[in-house]
């Protein structure tokens, strides 16, 4: 089998592992899974920029945010049905992203880090200022009857994980593609030697510029997503916290990796979850797990099996 | 004809001239080497005609259109090519990425005609990392032929090479010939009065002097600075 074949059969496989799993599971785990599955929309996002095209932001809770309250407010206060909204939200974190952007690409490394961070700092604050629609940090509920799509109701379990799996599967087979495309390897080209690249006649800036949209959008989708499936927006899912997870994810799963994303959003729920049991200083247990990581496989979970085994993964 | 020509080129570092009023034409075809001293501005001048550095002041024109507000890519998709005095490759991707790169085509046997080139075709499947430091130069220089440039632009291609594949790059330079035109900066004076068509001398960003091996050879003044010769 050549490489791209086994690569999409390995993938397709993959969902549909996820889509046998979920019955066999009993209730909590697949509520767990659902989660997993909508978060992991976002790290996927995430990982389009930080492990393809090399930027790290630390901002990426605007998108996911602007994502969810793109939905919710409409949703809340113009009694928008929920499928705009949804539609409204991913775009509402697209076009910031695309004004995030123009700005944020001035600057590189340490600097675009920090841009990021403030940008989204920035949104978190209007949020919080702007209480008598947000209702700020303690957020607001979406009325059970309005979170409907057509005959699907998100207040049903199986519908909330039918859905996240579609959204998913389309997510990770979008940037299967995308790695194997023209673009997916200019991006690559610019996180490996962006002068290189440059100096070969690709347009650097405008291929950061779609990357930071693209990721932006994902980050936007998973947000609106979340607020629709589980009924709730709040101020806590635009936080500083938020823009440090899906790094955290993308990082123990295997940055540049399609199924890095998956892989370690998976693991870090179970990790905290886990060590919610043990202790209430669970984030400790989570940063012990990164130290040793970052110290014994470094490329990540993902990245380490494509190291020593899988050399072929995209 | 020319295909390459500057128009009073300055560039000023602070308190410091690299490089003043050069002008300099390139026909189409030929291999121009550009020496001169450490220092003399040969980079700089190179980096402005690329696009890397902006002028202070002057202009560039290629093929017969001012690039001189044009951003480096759009330069590289005009059909000027660029290797770095620095290598610069994709250490952690594979020969065959490295080549598709420059290509922007992932065919294989393009991919591998283009590194047979420089003699690297058994290699595709290695990282690019993992090649000896002449074997890195060699493929930078084959990233730059592949791309088809009108105007191939080497930073001293030869540094670090070994003698037998001094010889090798002059053989890969004399099968451009005529198609491609060359801007050539070299510190080996051999490779340069071998190689070149015509030689610009620069001393402290000025030109010194213009002409072919020959000329250059002669010319007192070259020697005086640059040559080391002393005459009687």
């Amino acid at each position: 089998m050549r490489p791209e074949t086994r690569a999409l059969v390995l993938h397709l496989g993959v969902i549909a592992g996820l889509a046998a799993l979920y019955p066999l599971l009993p209730t909590y785990h697949q509520g767990n899974l659902t989660r997993i599955l909508v978060l992991a929309i976002y790290a996927t996002g995430y990982n389009v920029l930080f492990g393809y095209t090399g930027l790290l932001s630390l901002g990426h809770a605007m998108f996911f945010g602007a994502g969810m309250y793109g939905l919710g407010l409409p949703m809340q206060h113009l009694g928008l049905p929920a499928l705009p909204a949804f539609v409204l939200g991913t775009a509402c974190a697209a076009t910031l992203a695309a004004a995030v952007a123009a700005l944020a690409l001035r600057t590189a490394g340490v600097a675009f880090m920090i841009v990021t961070l403030m940008f989204s700092q920035a949104a978190f604050l209007t949020i919080l200022y702007f209480t008598t629609w947000t209702r700020g940090e303690e957020g607001f509920v979406l009325a059970r009857g309005a979170r409907r799509i057509a005959g699907l109701d998100f207040s049903t379990p199986d519908v909330r994980f039918w859905t996240a799996f579609a959204l998913f599967a389309t997510a990770l087979l979008l940037t299967l593609w995308m790695a194997r495309s023209r673009f997916g390897h200019v991006l690559v080209a610019i996180r490996e030697n962006e002068e290189r690249t440059r100096m070969l006649g690709y347009d650097v800036q405008s291929h950061k510029f779609r990357a930071v949209v693209i990721s932006g959008a994902f980050a936007g989708a998973s947000g609106a997503a979340y607020g629709l499936f589980f009924g709730y927006v709040g101020a806590t899912f635009a936080s500083v916290q938020y823009s440090i997870f899906p790094l955290l994810w993308v990082l123990l799963g295997g940055a540049g990796t399609i199924l890095g994303p998956l892989v370690g959003t998976a693991f870090m729920f179970y990790l905290i979850n886990w060590a919610q049991d043990l202790t209430s200083a669970y984030m400790l247990v989570a940063g012990v797990v990164l130290v040793l990581l970052t110290l014994f496989a470094r490329a990540g979970i993902v990245g380490e099996i494509r190291k020593r085994w899988l050399g072929w993964l995209p | 004809m020319t295909i390459l020509s500057t128009d009073k080129l300055n560039r000023v570092f602070g308190s410091l001239t690299a490089v003043r009023d050069v002008s300099l034409s390139v026909d189409p075809g030929e291999v121009h080497a550009l020496i001169g001293p450490n220092g003399a501005g040969k980079s700089t001048l190179v980096g402005m005609i690329a696009g890397r550095i902006p002028p202070t002041s002057g202009r560039v024109v290629f093929d017969g259109k001012d690039v001189t507000s044009l951003p480096a890519h759009r330069r590289m998709q005009m059909g000027m090519a660029y290797t770095f005095q620095i290598t610069a490759i994709y250490a952690r991707l594979t020969l065959f990425d490295n080549l598709a790169l420059a290509l922007d085509d992932r065919d294989p046997a393009r991919v591998a005609a283009a590194l047979d080139r420089v003699g690297l075709t058994e290699r595709s499947d290695q990282l690019a990392g993992d090649l000896s430091y002449g074997h890195q130069r060699l493929l930078e220089i084959a990233m730059g032929v592949a791309q088809a440039p009108r105007l191939l632009i080497l930073d001293e291609p030869t540094q670090g090479l070994a003698e037998s594949e001094i010889a090798g790059f002059g053989d890969l330079v004399r099968s451009l010939r005529g198609t491609t035109t060359i801007l050539l900066i070299e510190h080996n004076m051999n490779v340069v009065m071998e190689l070149a068509d015509r030689i610009t001398v620069l001393e402290t960003g000025e030109v010194l002097a213009t002409g072919t091996p020959d000329q250059i050879r002669a010319n007192l003044a070259v020697q005086d600075a640059y040559l080391g010769t002393t005459h009687a």
